[in-house]
């Protein structure tokens, strides 16, 4: 693997859009000039159960195809998934979880047993109840993520979304800018404190 | 950044199963008969959904069983119509013998297939199974690697098996790449419809001015003439492969062969294998190379025909090399592009190099790239003299004891 | 009957395509023990005994008002099972079947 290559793993609950976050980072990815792959763990599909998925992200073509086991980052969320599973498998001592939580990174790294500063949280429930009026955490992690990450184009990001929420919510305007304010929202309010 | 390989392709991120659907779409064909649902993946439900908006005149037609689907695609194919169809798996398993007709019959079918394993126990994860059990049914095979293979592999298979008069089947790794979001170019719809050309069958049933009889009983006398036609149509078909990817990249700009060589001019040792895990074997080569040894690999694309004095030339300069096959015969010996290879090489070549047979990935199991490695660098000391060659099947990543 | 040289693969249409109507080439007349003859006289053109053939061995015509009649039997292909005979409407009988003279 390429050491450029970034690897992301999303943890949520089935119907939470953990595999919708992973395609939409990509799509988003791709638009702004990067190789993509994304995928969904391969396992049953079912509404509340624990559900993994894949991004790997780089500037040159990806052809492996193996499963991710050492993400660099880690998306959780549904914070309930903490006591179901294993969420910083494979993390190591330098990938970077973000968590969809009220807690701090502090009470975070902590509850998860790695260093603080590899913990990012960001109250992306919070933040999609305000914006777009429903629990839907997975677009504000999307912005989350182009944070924690660094070197991502969120403006690149943000015209993807909205091209592509402009086509499926033509008549309802307000989604769309819901949706693009929590994704800067997230961007903005994911901390590592 | 992401650029297109031709001047007015247009880059997309979509799975495996969205860009074969895509191809048919932009294929067109007359008519396409499937059982849309599990174990067959959304290919042929995305296409059904491009037929109900308008999106393609395609005739659906929406069969009960996957013996049904491959009878429909017969008749239509019969009656004169490019006709397609998709399956995966059991469905695989269940058009059995009309993949036999179809291939009998001489007709130029076109599947879109996604590799999953074969129950019993039930899984539909990514194997290649299925389409390893109907390796001898007279169909070509064209294994992709990735989304774009698949989606050229479809536009490319229309053509082989029209000049080929050999029903055709294109497939991703189930799961792997049937479901995995990449990047793909995606060509006009006006060059693909292009490339592919019109459908001119010979004879069609429907031209009812030039009747004629198919499928009639064909006893001693003739039978096996007729065997032996689609055996030779089979050997006949490698030069219509190679002229249909010569037109593709000259068309398209992206090259397609039997096999895909990567550093295979100096290795001493090689892989061979098929499908997705080639991919991953090429990154897993790139990191061996940083470190002196030189290991290549090829790649199959086209398993059927079976390219075997190409290989067994190609394969001959290695010191060892290895076959990793996604499915096991359970023949008591080895796996079949093994045996494939072994043979190739036995009856091309005067002396051949050391070999080992890797059976790995069965029901969707994790192939990584230290799994690779590993066989790497035992053929690296099978080559030094340091280690002798397994003279059994090996297994990877499966609990033996 | 003399016999055929057979087509070597190279030369057979392929997929086992036969032209229409070969079946017409292959005379199966000598395999009668029993032959029918037809009654012109007493035939009422129902075409029954057509529609029952299964070696499509009764031959039919227009006559002069374009309406399509029994013209005979094609003894070239006449396997003599009787079917026709059979079938004529009883209180017809236009087709009787008879030995065949060998």
């Amino acid at each position: 693997m390429s050491a450029k290559m970034i690897e992301v793993r999303w943890h949520g609950r089935g119907g939470q859009g953990a595999k919708t976050a992973a395609l939409l980072f990509a799509q988003a990815l791709l638009t702004t000039g990067k190789y993509i792959q994304a995928f969904p763990e391969y396992g049953p599909e079912r509404m509340g159960a624990p559900v993994q998925s894949f991004n790997r992200v780089s500037d040159t073509p990806i052809t492996i195809h193996c499963g991710i086991t050492e993400p660099q980052f880690v998306v959780i969320l549904d914070p309930s998934l903490l006591d179901a599973v294993d969420v910083t498998e494979g993390v190591g001592t330098q990938g970077k979880v973000i968590v969809n939580t009220s807690f701090s990174a502090e009470e975070m790294a902590k509850k998860l047993g790695i260093a603080k500063e590899q913990v990012f949280v960001v109250n992306a429930s919070k933040i999609s109840t305000e914006t777009i009026g429903k629990d839907i955490p997975n677009t504000p992690m999307l912005g989350a993520l182009v944070k924690v990450i660094g070197n991502l184009d969120i403006n690149g990001v943000l015209d993807d979304t909205k091209s592509k929420l402009e086509v499926k919510f033509r008549s309802k305007p307000e989604v769309i800018e819901g949706n693009l304010t929590s994704i800067k929202r997230a961007y903005d309010e994911v901390k590592n404190s | 950044m992401v650029k297109t390989v031709f001047s007015k392709g247009k880059i997309v991120a979509k799975t495996g199963n969205e860009v074969m659907a895509e191809a048919m779409r932009q294929i067109a064909p007359d008519v396409v008969a499937a059982y849309p649902i599990t174990p067959a993946t959304e290919i042929v439900q995305i296409f059904s959904q491009f037929v109900a908006d308008g999106k393609v005149p395609t005739e659906f037609v929406a069969v009960e069983s996957e013996h049904s689907a491959m009878s429909a695609t017969i008749a239509a194919s019969v009656a004169g119509a490019r006709a397609m169809t998709g399956t995966s798996s059991q469905g695989l398993a269940y058009m059995w013998e009309m993949l036999y007709i179809a291939a009998g019959l001489r007709l130029p079918i076109v599947m879109a297939e996604v590799n999953r394993a074969l129950s019993a126990p039930i899984n539909i994860h990514g194997d290649q199974s299925d389409t390893m059990g109907a390796r001898d049914a007279g169909w070509i095979q064209i294994y992709s690697e990735n989304s774009q293979e698949a989606y050229d592999n479809m536009i490319q298979a229309v053509r082989i098996a029209e000049a080929s008069k050999l029903p055709t089947m294109v497939t991703t790794d189930g799961f792997i790449i049937s479901h995995c979001m990449e990047v793909a170019e995606v060509y006009p719809d006006a060059d693909v419809k292009e490339f592919v050309g019109e459908y001119k069958p010979e004879r069609a049933l429907l031209d009812y001015k030039r009747p004629f009889t198919l499928g009639a009983i064909d006893l001693q006398d003739f039978y096996f003439e007729h065997r032996f036609q689609l055996a030779q149509a089979m050997r006949d078909s490698k030069k219509i492969i190679l002229d249909v990817a010569s037109d593709f990249k000259k068309k398209f700009g992206r090259e397609y062969s039997f096999y895909e060589k990567y550093q295979m001019d100096d290795a001493e040792v090689a892989i061979v294998t098929i499908g997705s895990a080639a991919g991953t074997t090429k990154v897993v080569i790139d990191e061996l190379r940083k470190k002196g040894i030189k290991a290549g690999l090829i790649k199959i694309r086209v398993y059927r025909p079976f390219p075997a004095e190409e290989i067994a030339k190609d394969l001959s300069k290695v010191k060892a090399f290895a076959v990793l096959d996604r499915a096991d015969s359970c023949s008591g010996t080895f796996a079949p592009v093994y045996l494939d290879v072994v043979a190739a090489l036995y009856a091309n070549c005067a002396s051949a190099p050391k070999s080992e047979n890797y059976v790995y990935g069965l029901g969707g199991r994790e192939i990584s790239m230290e799994h690779i490695e590993e066989v790497y660098m035992k053929l690296d000391a099978i080559a030094k003299g340091i280690k002798k060659a397994s003279t059994q099947l090996e297994y990877i990543n499966v609990r033996i004891k | 009957m003399k016999e055929d040289k057979k087509l070597t693969a190279a030369e057979l249409p392929a997929g086992g395509m036969l032209e229409g109507g070969t079946a017409e080439e292959f005379k199966t007349g000598p395999w009668r023990s029993q032959r029918p003859v037809w009654n012109k006289d007493k035939c009422i053109h129902c075409l029954t005994c057509w529609i029952y053939c299964p070696d499509a061995s009764i031959k039919i015509a227009p006559d002069d008002k374009k309406t399509t009649v029994v013209t005979g039997i094609d003894y070239d292909h006449c396997k003599g099972c009787g079917i026709c005979a059979r079938e004529c409407p009883v209180k017809i009988q236009a087709i009787t079947m008879e030995e065949e003279k060998k």
